[in-house]
């Protein structure tokens, strides 16, 4: 197991540990592979985009050696990926893909008609600029845009977390309580194609956690006929559309508890946020990805120059986790919101809007400050962090507004 | 070329069993009066039998026959979207290959996979999606029924439309005579996959399209029909004229009946005299302006384009 740091207050519930893992160095589009190599899904179909190529690449090679028995489809398009897992999945089997940028941009009807439909598809995603100009480099644009389309978001922050939230996303997928697709995410690069530890568990485990996928009602099930995707009027289509909705909420108390059941296994927590020096905190910076890390270094720094700073990092998105967050941010002196993505015309970057929209509607008003970084790749330093956060601690001290976007890193 | 499945049983072509049989496509359902493309699904539902999963693609069939929370499909059935049938039935018959492997599913009798999809479906937003599943070689039957325009939004041109047609993104005004583009031959397209079996047909002929469904869905890979459709409503025709306005269409060799299998063309009916395109045009009020004095050269220029697909059709199945 990975030692935890000593001053860390990650929570750690029942995370016990229960299960021998196997340490392997994986970049995190080998080490989602390598989850799916364990989870063998029926039906994976892809297409290729840089950075999630290697992910589409190593599973055909799996596929290839017969390690795995899926039936491997490689479609002529993203459109056509998606499409064909939506319909495997309607079919009655397990199935998942993988794409970034562009090729998520060209699923765009294909996401929400998954969701609609209500079948518990797994993507992975390797977050990658959109296009123009055309940058392989990662950032939040493209899965932030499909941040209204119905799906799951987790997001990973390194290849350990991508190798875990690969495996989580099964289950939470196919919960009946959620029935939701799960888009399982990581930084393009940062996290894709750097190699670290990774603990694996072993398979047999895996094929215990993820289990079997029995589906309520499939369309191989040829005896009881069923029909998927028919046409609703306004008369129904308002609470079908709430349904989706309900779901959501409930997956929030299903990603917990397969995060404790994860958890119990691995000793690794998965909780829908996870916090780093939180306790005595004043002044919070809430980030998504991989630059969670880069943060912890800088809030690390800051506080042995005094600074009482702390972290909060998201790694579901949705659903948000809002009460969780409010109780966490409620009290302190004043929070931080590093977006990876823009959205241009709006008041703000989408991790800012929801921040605000929870803790305003939980009555928590408190100083709230937009930070966007790493558009297009840029690289983050903690340096950066740091000034970011003294420059909140400044404006507090002076009582000037933060109404201000700031923009990390740009020359 | 690829082999053959197991022969089915025998094909009933007696129309006295034919009617006895369950109809898999219920009555109820809200296409309109004189529609073909119930027909021809009846047609090719009545050989598939009820082993058989059914993609549509968004079009007149699948909002017609799917108001929630009615259905009319008495098959395990499916429509997510427009443009994506040919991945749709790539992925289900790819869950079923997988489930056969794992011993879940007998392949001793095999599921039928089936899409119904529009022209438009067809020829042009679902093309790419159609030949990515040709050229991976899924097991599956794809049916184009065609009727030559985009109906389900009102009439809109379509690749598969004919030069000179009225349609409402094609209108006819002093200067232009309807459709200035000529119509694709997607039938060759799909046929020039190389895959097992492609046939045109119509309903009117229902023995030959009954035959064909049977022969395209014992191919061990893609089969694709490109059923001709009439429509009513944009067609400028009487509801009770589609089955004749196939036979028309036939005559006039406007819509050849001819197969591809295993490479070899063939054409399935010649007709007795090769009758002039006006007999096409004449019945229907899509064409009207066409029959007006004056039009005589859009005429020629369609008669044209029809001859040479003829005859290099003809060609083609020597
Ligand atoms: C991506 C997308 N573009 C456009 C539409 C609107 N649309 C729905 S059906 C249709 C035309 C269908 O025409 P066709 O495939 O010829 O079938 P028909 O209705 O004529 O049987 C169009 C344009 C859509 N549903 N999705």
């Amino acid at each position: 197991m990975k030692p935890l740091p000593s001053d860390s207050t990650i929570e750690m519930k029942d995370a016990i540990g229960t299960v021998k893992s196997t340490a392997k160095s994986l970049s995190g589009g080998f080490a989602v592979a390598e989850a799916m190599r364990q989870t063998n899904p029926d039906v994976v179909a892809c297409y290729p985009i840089t950075p999630s190529t290697l992910v589409v690449e190593k599973f055909s090679e799996l596929v290839a050696n017969g390690e795995v028995d899926t039936e491997f489809v490689a479609v002529e398009s993203e459109h056509s990926a998606l499409s064909a897992c939506l319909a495997a999945t309607a079919a009655g089997v397990r199935s998942q893909t993988a794409s970034s940028s562009q090729g998520l941009a060209y699923m765009w009807e294909v996401l929400y008609a998954v969701s609609g439909l209500r079948l518990p598809v797994v993507l992975h995603c390797a977050n990658r600029a959109l296009s123009a100009p055309i940058n392989i480099h990662g950032d939040h644009t493209d899965t932030m845009g499909a941040r209204d389309s119905g799906w799951i978001q987790l997001y990973a922050e390194n290849p350990q977390e991508a190798y875990d939230n690969a495996l989580a996303a099964v289950r939470i997928a196919e919960h009946p309580d959620v029935l939701l697709p799960v888009l399982g995410s990581q930084d393009g690069y940062t996290v894709t194609h750097s190699v670290e530890r990774v603990d694996v568990l072993p398979d047999k485990e895996v094929k215990k956690f993820v289990g079997q996928y029995t589906p309520k009602s499939a369309l191989l099930d040829i005896e009881n006929p069923v029909t998927f995707g028919p046409l609703v009027s306004p008369k129904h289509a308002f609470e079908l559309k709430l349904q989706g909705i309900e779901a959501m909420s409930r997956a929030e108390d299903v990603i917990d508890s397969i995060g404790e059941e994860f958890a119990f296994l691995t000793g690794r927590p998965l909780d829908s946020v996870e916090l780093y020096r939180m306790e005595d905190a004043e002044l919070v910076m809430v980030v998504i990805g991989s630059v969670a890390g880069t943060a912890r270094v800088a809030i690390d720094r800051l506080r042995s120059d005094g600074t009482k700073a702390g972290l909060l990092k998201i790694r579901s998105y949705r659903p948000f986790p809002s009460t969780r967050i409010c109780e966490v941010l409620g009290g302190k002196k004043a929070v931080a919101v590093l977006d990876r993505a823009l959205s241009p015309g709006a008041p703000y970057s989408p991790l800012y809007t929801d921040i605000c929209a929870a803790l305003y509607s939980h009555g928590v008003i408190l100083p709230l400050a937009s930070f966007v970084h790493g558009i297009g790749g840029r690289d983050t330093y903690p340096k950066q962090i740091i000034e970011a956060f003294q420059r909140i601690e400044e404006k507090l001290k002076v009582g000037e507004s933060m109404n201000q976007t700031e923009y990390l890193g740009i020359t | 070329m690829l082999g053959r499945q197991p022969e089915r049983a025998r094909l009933k072509l007696n129309l006295r069993e034919i009617s006895q049989e369950q109809e898999l496509l219920a009555p109820g359902h809200s296409l309109c009066p004189g529609c073909v493309e119930s027909v021809a699904v009846r047609q090719i539902l009545n050989v598939a039998g009820p082993n058989t999963v059914v993609v549509t693609a968004t079009g007149c069939l699948s909002v017609s026959t799917s108001p929630y929370p009615m259905t009319a499909w008495r098959n395990p059935w499916i429509h997510s979207l427009f443009a994506n049938a040919g991945a749709t039935v790539s992925g289900i018959e790819a869950a079923y290959r997988s489930l056969v492997k794992k011993g879940v599913m007998s392949d001793t009798t095999p599921t039928n996979f089936i899409v119904f999809a529009g022209d438009g479906g067809t020829y042009d937003i679902g093309l790419q999606s159609l030949s990515g599943a040709l050229e991976r070689g899924h097991r599956f039957l794809y049916v184009c029924l065609n009727n030559e325009a985009y109906m389900n939004t009102g009439i809109q041109r379509s690749s598969a439309t004919l030069p000179g047609t009225w349609t409402t993104t094609s209108p006819f005004s002093e200067t232009v005579a309807g459709k200035t583009q000529a119509r694709k031959d997607m039938t060759a397209i799909v046929a020039d996959h190389g895959i097992p079996y492609a046939a045109q047909a119509s309903p009117h002929l229902w023995k030959d399209l009954m035959r064909k469904t049977k022969k395209a869905l014992e191919s061990e890979g893609p089969s694709f029909l490109n059923v001709l459709a009439a429509c009513p409503r944009g067609w400028r025709t009487e509801p009770e004229i589609g089955i004749r306005l196939g036979k028309v269409a036939v005559d006039t060799c406007v819509w050849p009946i001819y197969e591809v299998d295993d490479g070899q063309w063939i054409l399935n009916s010649k007709p007795r005299e090769k009758k002039p395109v006006t007999e096409w045009l004449e019945l229907q009020g899509r064409f009207s302006h066409l029959m007006r004095p004056g039009r005589e050269e859009e005429v020629a220029r369609i008669q044209k384009q029809i001859d040479l697909l003829w005859e290099s059709l003809l060609i083609r199945c020597k």
